[in-house]
C-alpha cells in the first residue's frame, strides 16, 4: 500500500513498512523515553530524531543554555461552566501520565517547568462551547506543561492558539476517559522569530475518540511531536495537520501512534504547502502496531505541495507491523509542485496568476479543512490560507 | 468582426545545444466566422504556432506581430490574451490536482465575463453543454483533468470552448487520440460553436480525419516552420491522397 512520490528538486519522500519482531520506531531514538533531561545526550545533529532540525536555530532548548525569563509569556484560559482551570505544582499525580518526553527537549520542558496547567471536564459533561486558551509569546523563554482531561463520556473541544515571539517548550498531556470525545485544534500563528518545541502527548480510553488538529503558520522553528496511545479497545485517533511554510521557515510535525491495544484504529492525514527560499517542512509519521494490538485498523497520509523553487520537504512515513491479524494498514506519501504548465493551462482560461495560485492551494487543504469540523476554525483556516498567499506571491 | 492577424512572426525555442527557431515568418489572417485548418507533418512548428498564440513561456517570439482586432496580443499576459478572446485548446490539457471541474470553469467564466453568471442559470448552462458532449455530471466534482481519458481531456477542452464563447479558438491537434465515436462528439461541439459565426477557428491537425466532420474555409499546409501552401477545402483532399511528402522533400526545410 505504499505510494511514494519524489519530484527532482528539493523534496525527498521516503517510506517503509517493515514487519519487525522488535519495534525500531524506539530503538531508532538516541535514548529511551524519560522524565529526566540528563538521559539523553546532548544532540549533534546526526541522531535520527534531529538529524532534519537545524539545531543552531533552537536558541539552546537542545542544550541546557536555553534559561527561563520568568516572564514574556502569556497563557490565558476561557472556560465554559463546569469546567475546572487550575494551576498546579510539579507533583501534581495528573501530570505526565499520558506519555513520557521521547527527546531531549521534551525532557528538558519537563525537568525545567515550575507550574502546570491542568483543564478538567468531568464525566458525562458535554461542552456546547470550545475551551480556549490563548499563549501569547511577548519575548520570553519558557518551559511548559499543560494537562487537559476529560472524565468518562465527556464531550469538548479545545482551541490553543500560539502568537506572538516566544521561545517554547512544552509538553502537553490529552487525558481521555472511557468513551470521552475530544478534539484539540493547536494553530501556530507565531511571529517569525519564535520557536516553538512541543510533544502532544494522547492517552485514549476505552471507546473513546480523540481528534487532533494541527495547524502551523508562523515560527521561525516550530517542531512538534504529537504522539498517541490506546488505554483501552475500540479507541479512535484522528490526526489531522495544515502546514503553510514560508520563505526560511523550518516547520517539523513528527507523528507517533502506538498501537498498543487490540481493536483500536487511528487515520493521520497532513498536508502542507511552501513557498519562498529555505522553506523547509519536515512530516515523520511513525505508526507502530504491537504484536498485541490485533484487529487495528491504520492509515497515514502526507501531502505536499511546492509553489515555488527553492523549497524543500522532507516526507518519512513508517509503518511497522508486528501482528498480522488487523483490519488494515497503509500509509501514503506524495510532494507535488504547482509548476508552470498547471499556471499556463488556468491563465490561458483567463485567470491571473495569482488567484490561480489561490485557486491551487484552496483546492490542495479544502478536503481537510472541512475535516476539522469547528465552523469558525474552519472559516479562519480559509481565510488565513489567503492572507498567506498574498503575503509572498 | 473579429479579426487574428499574424505578420512574420518568427519564434525559437531553447533547446540543448542553443537556441532553434521553429517559426521562420508565419503569415496568416483569421476572421471572425471562418475556420481554417492548418495541416503539417511532425515536428513542422504547428503546435508552437498554437502555443505561441497563447502566450507559453517557452517560447520567445523574435520578430513578427499579433494582432486582435488591432490590440497587440504579443504585449498581453497569458491571462489577458485569453480574456481578450483568444482560445487554445490544448493537445495535452494538464492535471489541476485540488481544483473541481465545476470550480474550475465556474472562476475561468467569471474571468472571461467579467463577472460572475448568475448562479441559477450557469448551473443549468454547465449541465446543459455537459450532456451534448456526452459528460457525465459526476465529472464536475472530479479534479480538473485528474485521471481524465484522453478523450474525455479533449471534450472537456471543447465543453470550455462552449462555456467561454472566444473570439478565436485554436485548437491544438483536438483530434488526436480520439476514437471515431469521440472525434464524432467532440466535433459536434466544434461544430455548435462554428455556427453561430460568432468564433474564428484554427485547426491544427496531422490528420485530414477530422475535416470529414468539420469542414474548413481554409486550408493551409505548415512546414519548416511556415505557412508553404493555402488552397480551400479541396487542398484537404489532395493531403489526403498524396500526404505531406511533397512538403517535406525538396529544401523547405532549409
Amino acid at each position: 500500500m505504499a505510494e511514494a512520490q519524489t519530484i527532482p528538486v528539493g523534496s525527498t519522500t521516503a517510506g517503509q513498512i517493515a514487519v519487525a519482531a522488535e519495534s525500531t520506531v524506539a530503538t531508532r531514538m538516541s535514548a529511551p523515553p524519560s522524565f529526566d533531561v540528563a538521559d539523553f545526550p546532548v544532540p549533534h545533529g546526526r541522531e535520527e530524531e534531529w538529524r532534519f532540525t537545524p539545531l543552531e536555530r533552537l536558541r539552546g532548548l537542545h542544550d541546557g543554555t536555553a534559561v527561563a525569563t520568568g516572564e514574556g509569556l502569556k497563557v490565558e484560559i476561557q472556560a465554559p461552566e463546569g469546567v475546572t482551570v487550575e494551576t498546579v505544582g510539579r507533583d501534581d499525580a495528573r501530570l505526565g501520565k499520558a506519555g513520557t518526553p521521547a527527546d531531549r527537549i521534551a525532557a528538558q520542558a519537563y525537568s525545567a517547568f515550575e507550574k502546570a496547567g491542568v483543564v478538567t471536564v468531568p464525566k458525562e459533561t458535554v461542552l456546547t462551547e470550545p475551551i480556549r486558551i490563548a499563549v501569547h509569546g511577548e519575548g520570553g523563554t519558557a518551559y511548559a506543561h499543560q494537562v487537559i482531561e476529560l472524565g468518562a463520556f465527556a464531550e469538548a473541544v479545545v482551541v490553543i492558539d500560539h502568537t506572538g515571539d516566544a521561545v517554547l517548550a512544552a509538553n502537553v498531556d490529552y487525558l481521555l476517559g472511557d468513551g470521552a470525545k475530544l478534539t484539540v485544534v493547536s494553530v501556530q500563528d507565531w511571529d517569525d522569530k519564535a520557536v516553538h518545541v512541543a510533544q502532544h502527548n494522547a492517552l485514549v480510553g476505552r471507546d473513546a475518540s480523540f481528534k487532533s488538529v494541527v495547524v502551523t503558520f508562523g515560527g521561525d522553528l516550530v517542531r512538534l511531536h504529537p504522539r498517541v496511545s490506546y488505554a483501552g479497545t475500540g479507541g479512535e485517533a484522528e490526526l489531522l495537520g495544515l502546514y503553510f511554510t514560508d520563505k526560511g521557515q523550518h516547520q517539523e510535525h513528527r507523528l507517533l501512534v502506538d498501537h498498543n491495544t487490540p481493536h483500536c484504529k487511528s487515520n493521520v492525514v497532513y498536508k502542507g504547502a511552501l513557498q519562498g527560499d529555505d522553506a523547509h517542512a519536515v512530516w515523520i509519521g511513525d505508526v507502530l502496531i504491537e504484536a498485541k494490538a490485533e484487529g487495528t485498523d491504520t492509515y497515514e497520509m502526507n501531502r505536499n505541495l511546492v509553489l515555488t523553487d527553492g523549497a524543500r520537504v522532507d516526507s518519512v512515513p513508517n509503518l511497522e507491523i508486528e501482528t498480522g491479524e488487523i483490519v488494515g494498514a497503509g500509509h501514503a506519501s506524495a510532494t507535488g509542485r504547482f509548476d508552470d504548465e498547471q499556471l499556463f493551462y488556468l491563465m490561458a482560461r483567463g485567470i491571473p496568476a495569482d488567484e490561480a495560485r489561490r485557486l491551487v492551494v484552496r483546492g490542495f487543504f479544502a478536503e481537510l479543512v472541512q475535516q476539522i469540523g469547528v465552523d469558525d476554525i474552519e472559516q479562519r483556516l480559509l481565510v488565513k490560507i489567503d492572507e498567506e498567499l498574498e503575503a509572498s506571491v | 468582426m473579429a479579426t487574428l492577424e499574424i505578420r512574420d512572426l518568427h519564434v525559437t525555442v531553447e533547446v540543448e545545444n542553443g537556441t532553434k527557431e521553429i517559426l521562420k515568418g508565419v503569415d496568416l489572417t483569421v476572421k471572425q466566422g471562418e475556420t481554417h485548418a492548418i495541416m503539417g507533418p511532425n515536428g513542422s512548428g504547428k503546435s508552437t504556432l498554437a502555443y505561441s498564440l497563447a502566450g507559453h513561456p517557452k517560447y520567445t517570439i523574435t520578430g513578427g506581430t499579433v494582432t486582435l482586432d488591432g490590440e497587440d496580443v504579443l504585449e498581453m499576459s497569458v491571462d489577458e490574451r485569453a480574456r481578450a478572446g483568444l482560445f487554445l485548446a490544448m493537445q495535452y490539457p494538464v492535471e489541476v490536482p485540488g481544483v473541481s471541474v465545476s470550480n474550475f470553469l465556474r472562476t475561468s467564466a467569471t474571468a472571461i465575463r467579467g463577472e460572475a453568471p448568475k448562479l441559477r442559470t450557469w448551473v443549468k448552462e454547465v449541465k446543459e453543454a455537459m450532456e451534448r458532449l456526452n459528460i457525465d455530471p459526476s465529472f464536475a466534482e472530479r479534479n480538473v483533468n485528474e485521471g481524465f481519458s484522453g478523450g474525455e481531456k479533449k471534450r472537456h477542452e471543447i465543453l470550455q470552448l462552449e462555456l467561454l464563447k472566444p473570439k478565436v479558438a485554436v485548437l491544438d491537434e483536438t483530434d488526436s487520440g480520439l476514437d471515431v465515436d469521440a472525434l464524432r462528439v467532440v466535433s459536434e461541439g466544434v461544430n455548435r460553436v462554428r455556427e453561430t459565426g460568432e468564433v474564428g477557428t484554427l485547426l491544427i491537425t496531422h490528420y485530414t480525419r477530422i475535416l470529414r466532420y468539420i469542414k474548413p474555409d481554409h486550408v493551409h499546409v505548415f512546414s519548416g516552420g511556415r505557412i508553404v501552401e493555402s488552397g480551400g477545402a479541396e487542398l484537404a483532399d489532395k493531403l489526403e491522397e498524396e500526404g505531406y511528402e511533397a512538403y517535406t522533400k525538396g529544401g523547405v526545410s532549409a
